[in-house]
């Protein structure tokens, strides 16, 4: 077996080194009968790489990459290019083989990433501080839930109605086992967003206030405004960012007083993968430090009075506080955070400025075509690189019919919504600084055809 | 006051000065050991770029105005090849798996095979986007659930939950799982039952997931004490969380009785399944009687620990609990297409028991690409051999050194796994921290410290299947000579570690005053 | 004044109805370096053996619990800035707590110095 160092000789003599007749002599405290007596049945026995690596390739022959198609999915999972540099440099081996640098001496290059990373991140969503990585954007905002209740000692959350839906329902399966208490609303089909409802839904009950910047249908918030409707009660406000490009243009959520910020930061150096692994930002106050959840990295000197980094205020953690922890996460996801990392020290923030311009400037070229084909409508008046497409009829019906066509048009409210029958014509439609002309001229004509009912 | 420090760490600052100390250059830099700035350092916010990109076409819209950024975020760009040298001479500072053995117990840091991060990659993995229309992705779908069925076939359970992203994410599924179903028995049981051995986690998942957490002791053997266990069981307990293989790197010979103890007072077994490495291809953790599991993929399947993450937390499940699992799931038809089925109500397979969502989209693709690579290229006699070979190092490093280390359960028979020592008989003064400096020096990573909480000064060493004979020797004979200038009282191993990156680093400090984010007013020491 | 203590390592000063409450230089000695001090609201109502502040070293975290019920009437700020008075004065000017006392009849189960110092003696 290629990847078992130990020789038969070996096992022979370490057994007796060790004073045990058998391998089975080893495995003598678990129970005859639980003990299989050969391999596990079903499972064949070893192959080589060349067979694993054909069975692999066909299972992946059997997707529609996004590069082999006319390309328009977002929500919360965005197509953007990858620098080669970065893929090249995740895979060093001192990097992608080590793990949470519990040995700051010989982790170094771990911790000063992370020291890096954290101020990064900060310093994009606008907060004081930032923590090293949680597992996503979801998991994040239900992290955020709970960290202000335990900041306000309150158990309500406000929930935007632009609030992505998947993050809604993870909060909402969280918070039915812990008992806190959701208010939560479906979007509504209207240009703007919900900063009304939302307004009118906080009160003195309130721990937090979530809020989605861009919001899932491509809308912007007026955060400063929600923000001091939620201060005015006591309430924190909590900012969701799916979409960190759009914070190369538009205002940082921690400037406009969101409390806490948290987001998915997918969008720089990581790539689709098919949804995971995916990687959680976490940026607030530096007043609320000791209620955050994650690994911490901060800056201190050796013996030798060199600067250093070290993994610091652990016993907020798992670790070390065990059941009265902030949170119960342990392994997070440091090797997406480098990835992150790495992208941003590419662009810096002049170039993710551009970046996003660019983002920008290619989605008004797409809503502008989309918008003239018969019978669809832009719900929105102002966006990022995210819009609603509103169709004549149901679009998940609509997308199906477009990948019959060789085109991903975007994600259909009705698979994100299920059930939610009032949203089903939404069609979310993302464009990136990936997306050609020819690309928006081929889903504007797939999109014309499968509204007039033209056969594939 | 609650325990004093029971794992007896305490982080301490060496003394004396490094070789680097001793020989300034004027570059900072010691040959092949390299310092490097801060990128804040090394450019300033709109300096130059790393990314060539067009003007855009056209200004923003008229309605974006009021939303707009009134400065650009002051990051620092660098040119590729900046950045290239920046991030490869940090990568020059860490320890790695691929560098030499990293003997950290209950975290498996084994080779991570090659072929699963070119698989990884393939473009019909990773650009493929989680919301794609079904028909589109069938082979993404497909390997989720092939996976998925190997899981279960390994260990014997019926079911699996596959979206939990990490070990603890996986504690999470797997109580929610156990809330879930005995709310639908109409029952409210509240307390979670956890020995002292656990892993952080345990306590902090349950109590995460909203249950009240009560510790059971250990026997003198290292092992669940199964009377204090069963005397507790009850109406208001609604399961229990066993490590197995445990923290101690000893099976739970009893698990079988446990589980029968538990289900008979109505509860659950949950089985952190952190240390299935030991027993994989040997034993079915199903027929221990275990309703969850969680298996760390980044652990026993192999998929690289990135420097802390990601990693991924599948859930095994008994038929009593996978009616309640989250969602969203797969699942094939016998037309051989394969659905994911994101809601209670779908048209097939709706599962109106599942309790809901755990994150967004569908797990952790990256990682079960790799995992079923590894798992295809071992087979069922590999991964047998797997669990023999992890076993069989432990072993080995257990009897040549216990002569010289204190092992508190070595007289318990055979470890599994790991192999677990404490920091008796070591001279007055010196303790494991020293020790673990003490590898670092010699050129291993440190295994785990200070964790089983068990054990006084713990040292924690699982080698892992990966590691050749001659690996280990070298191994054991620098552990033995740390071992024994320890017991010996030798003063220069207080300052270690001299020759890494670092020496000490003064941990007190850091949590005093915490500098979490570079600023420019906090001058470089 | 008169000082008690627990077998938890806490030390309460009594004067009239006050008592002023640390943990003792035994304890500080077995933590290490004290890194953060967590201190109650002033005004809470405590009941005896409850955890009403939390010592922080790097690796660790205790529990203090306050030797006898009471109200919080006053906590040490000066830890907020130099939680480090733990360490070089645990039993003077690294006080954690003030609390008017509830039931001074409880002092009655605590220990003197002299039982406390054989107690630790022991450990
Ligand atoms: C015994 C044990 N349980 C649980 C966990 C948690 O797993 P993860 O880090 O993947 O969340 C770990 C890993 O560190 C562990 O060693």
């Amino acid at each position: 077996m290629r990847y078992l160092p130990l020789t038969p000789a070996d096992r022979t003599e370490m057994l007796s080194a060790i004073g045990a007749d058998t391998i089975d002599a080893l495995f003598a405290d678990v129970p005859a009968e639980a003990r299989l007596p050969g391999p596990v049945a079903g499972l064949p026995a070893h192959a080589s790489e060349m067979a694993v690596e054909r069975h692999m390739a066909a299972l992946a022959a059997r997707n529609l990459t996004a590069g082999a198609a006319p390309f328009f999915l977002g929500a919360g999972a965005y197509r953007h290019h990858i620098p080669a540099s970065v893929d090249h440099l995740i895979q060093r081996g001192e990097f992608l083989t080590a793990y949470t640098p519990y040995q700051p001496e010989i982790a170094q290059g771990t911790l000063q990433v992370l020291f890096e990373f954290q101020t990064q991140v900060a310093r994009l969503l606008g907060t004081d501080i930032a923590n090293a990585s949680m597992y996503d954007g979801s998991t994040a905002c239900w992290e955020a839930i709970a960290m202000a209740a335990r900041i306000t000692r309150r158990k309500k959350a406000v929930l935007s109605g632009g609030l992505h839906p998947h993050y809604g329902e993870t909060v909402k399966t969280m918070a039915r086992f812990t008992g806190d208490a959701i208010d939560a609303r479906p979007p509504r089909l209207d240009a703007a967003p919900d900063d009304a409802d939302v307004i009118a839904a906080i009160d003195g009950e309130t721990a937090c206030v979530v809020v989605q910047y861009p919001d899932v249908l491509g809308r912007i918030p007026d955060l400063a405004l929600i923000a001091a409707a939620a201060q005015a009660h006591g309430a924190l406000l909590v900012a969701v960012v799916t979409e960190p490009v759009a914070l190369g243009l538009i205002e940082a959520p921690g400037h406009l007083g969101a409390d806490i910020v948290v987001g998915e930061g997918q969008s720089l150096g990581v790539g689709l993968q098919f949804g995971g692994p995916y990687l959680g930002l976490f940026g607030c106050r530096e007043k609320f430090v000791r209620q955050m959840p994650g690994r911490l990295c901060g800056q201190t000197v050796d013996a030798d009075g060199r600067r250093g980094f070290v993994l610091t205020l652990s016993t907020r953690e798992q670790h070390i506080r065990r059941e009265k922890a902030t949170s119960n996460i342990c392994t997070n996801s440091g090797l997406c955070a480098l990835a992150f990392s790495i992208h941003m020290t590419l662009l810096g923030g002049a170039g993710l400025a551009r970046l996003a311009q660019v983002n920008h400037a290619r989605a008004q070229a797409a809503a502008r075509r989309l918008g003239q084909v018969p019978g669809v409508a832009v719900l929105n008046d102002v966006y990022f690189n995210e819009f609603t497409l509103i169709l004549p009829g149901d679009a998940r019906a609509a997308v199906r019919a477009l990948a019959d066509r060789g085109v991903l048009g975007g994600v259909s409210l009705g698979r994100l919504y299920p059930g939610e029958g009032g949203l089903d014509r939404g069609l979310l439609v993302a464009v990136t600084e990936m997306t050609g002309d020819d690309e928006i001229e081929a889903l504007a004509t797939a999109l014309d055809d499968v509204l007039q009912g033209e056969p594939a | 006051m609650s325990a004093l420090n029971p794992s007896g760490w305490r982080p301490e600052a060496g003394t004396g000065e490094s070789a680097a100390a001793l020989a300034p250059t004027a570059s900072g830099d010691h040959a092949l050991a390299l310092e490097e700035p801060l990128i804040f350092e090394l450019a300033a916010p709109g300096d130059k770029c790393g990314v060539d990109l067009d003007a855009p076409e056209s200004p923003p819209l008229p309605g974006l105005a009021r939303f707009l950024r009134a400065a650009i975020a002051p990051l620092p760009g660098l040119t590729e090849p900046e950045a290239v040298r920046h991030y490869t001479r940090l990568s020059r500072q860490n320890y790695a798996i691929d560098l030499g053995p990293f003997p950290l117990g209950s975290c498996t840091m084994k080779h991570n095979p090659r072929l699963n991060e070119k698989v990884a990659r393939l473009a019909g993995f990773a650009d493929v986007h989680p919301l794609q229309p079904q028909q589109t992705v069938q082979g993404a779908l497909g390997v989720i659930n092939e996976l998925a069925f190997w899981l279960v076939t390994l260990t014997g359970m019926h079911g699996v939950a596959m979206t939990p992203k990490a070990g603890a994410h996986g504690e999470l599924c797997g109580l929610l799982c156990i809330k879930a179903a005995i709310a639908a028995r109409g029952e409210d049981r509240r307390v979670i039952l956890v020995p002292e051995s656990a892993h952080g986690t345990n306590p902090a998942t349950a109590a995460f997931a909203g249950f009240a957490v009560e510790s059971i002791p250990a026997t003198a053997e290292g092992r669940v004490d199964l009377a204090a266990l069963t005397a507790r069981l009850g109406p208001d307990v609604a399961g229990v969380m066993i490590t197995n293989p445990n923290t101690c790197g000893l099976f739970e010979r009893d698990m079988k009785a446990i589980s029968d103890a538990v289900h008979a007072a109505g509860g659950y077994v949950y089985c952190d399944g952190a240390n299935f490495n030991a027993i994989v291809g040997k034993v079915r953790p199903g027929d221990l009687g275990i309703d969850a599991m969680h298996i760390n993929l980044h652990k026993t399947f192999s998929t690289p620990h990135g420097g802390g993450g990601p990693g991924s937390g599948p859930v095994v499940l008994s038929q009593a609990l996978s009616p309640f699992g989250p969602l969203p799931f797969t699942a094939r038809t016998a037309d051989g297409v394969v659905h994911l089925i994101e809601d209670t109500n779908a048209d097939v397979f709706p599962q109106p028991g599942a309790f809901g969502r755990m994150a967004a989209f569908h797990g952790q693709m990256g990682m079960f690409t790799r995992a079923l690579a590894y798992i295809l290229s071992h087979g069922a006699d590999g991964l047998r051999q797997v669990a023999e070979d992890a076993v069989l190092n432990a072993n080995y490093v257990l009897r040549r050194l216990e002569d010289v280390l204190d092992a508190p359960f070595g007289h318990s028979g055979p470890c599994m796994h790991e192999a677990l020592f404490s920091d008796a008989g070591l001279a007055d003064g010196f303790s494991t921290l020293d020790i673990a400096k003490g590898l670092i020096d010699e050129g291993f990573h440190p295994m785990t410290v200070y964790f089983p909480l068990v054990v006084h000064g713990s040292m924690l060493v699982e080698p892992t299947e990966t590691e050749s004979r001659a690996g280990l020797d070298r191994f054991i004979a620098s552990l033995r000579s740390l071992a024994e200038r320890a017991r010996a009282g030798d003063a220069s191993l207080k300052s270690a570690p001299h020759f890494a990156p670092r020496r000490r680093l003064d941990e007190t400090q850091a949590a005093r005053k915490p500098v979490l984010v570079w600023r420019e007013t906090v001058a470089p020491a | 004044m008169t000082r008690y203590f627990t077998k938890d390592h806490e030390w309460i000063d009594v004067a009239g109805d006050t008592g002023t409450v640390g943990i003792t230089d035994y304890a500080q000695g077995q933590l290490g370096d004290i890194t953060f001090v967590e201190l109650p609201a002033v005004g809470t109502a405590v009941g005896k053996g409850d955890a009403v502040a939390v010592v922080d070293s790097v690796k660790a975290a205790s529990d203090v619990y306050t030797p006898v019920s009471g109200t919080v009437s006053d906590v040490n700020g000066a830890l907020e800035g130099e939680p480090e008075l733990v360490n070089t004065d645990a039993e003077v000017a690294g006080w954690l707590f003030r609390l008017t006392l509830g039931d001074p009849s409880e002092l009655a189960a605590l220990l003197d110095q002299a039982a406390y110092e054989a107690y630790i003696a022991e450990l």
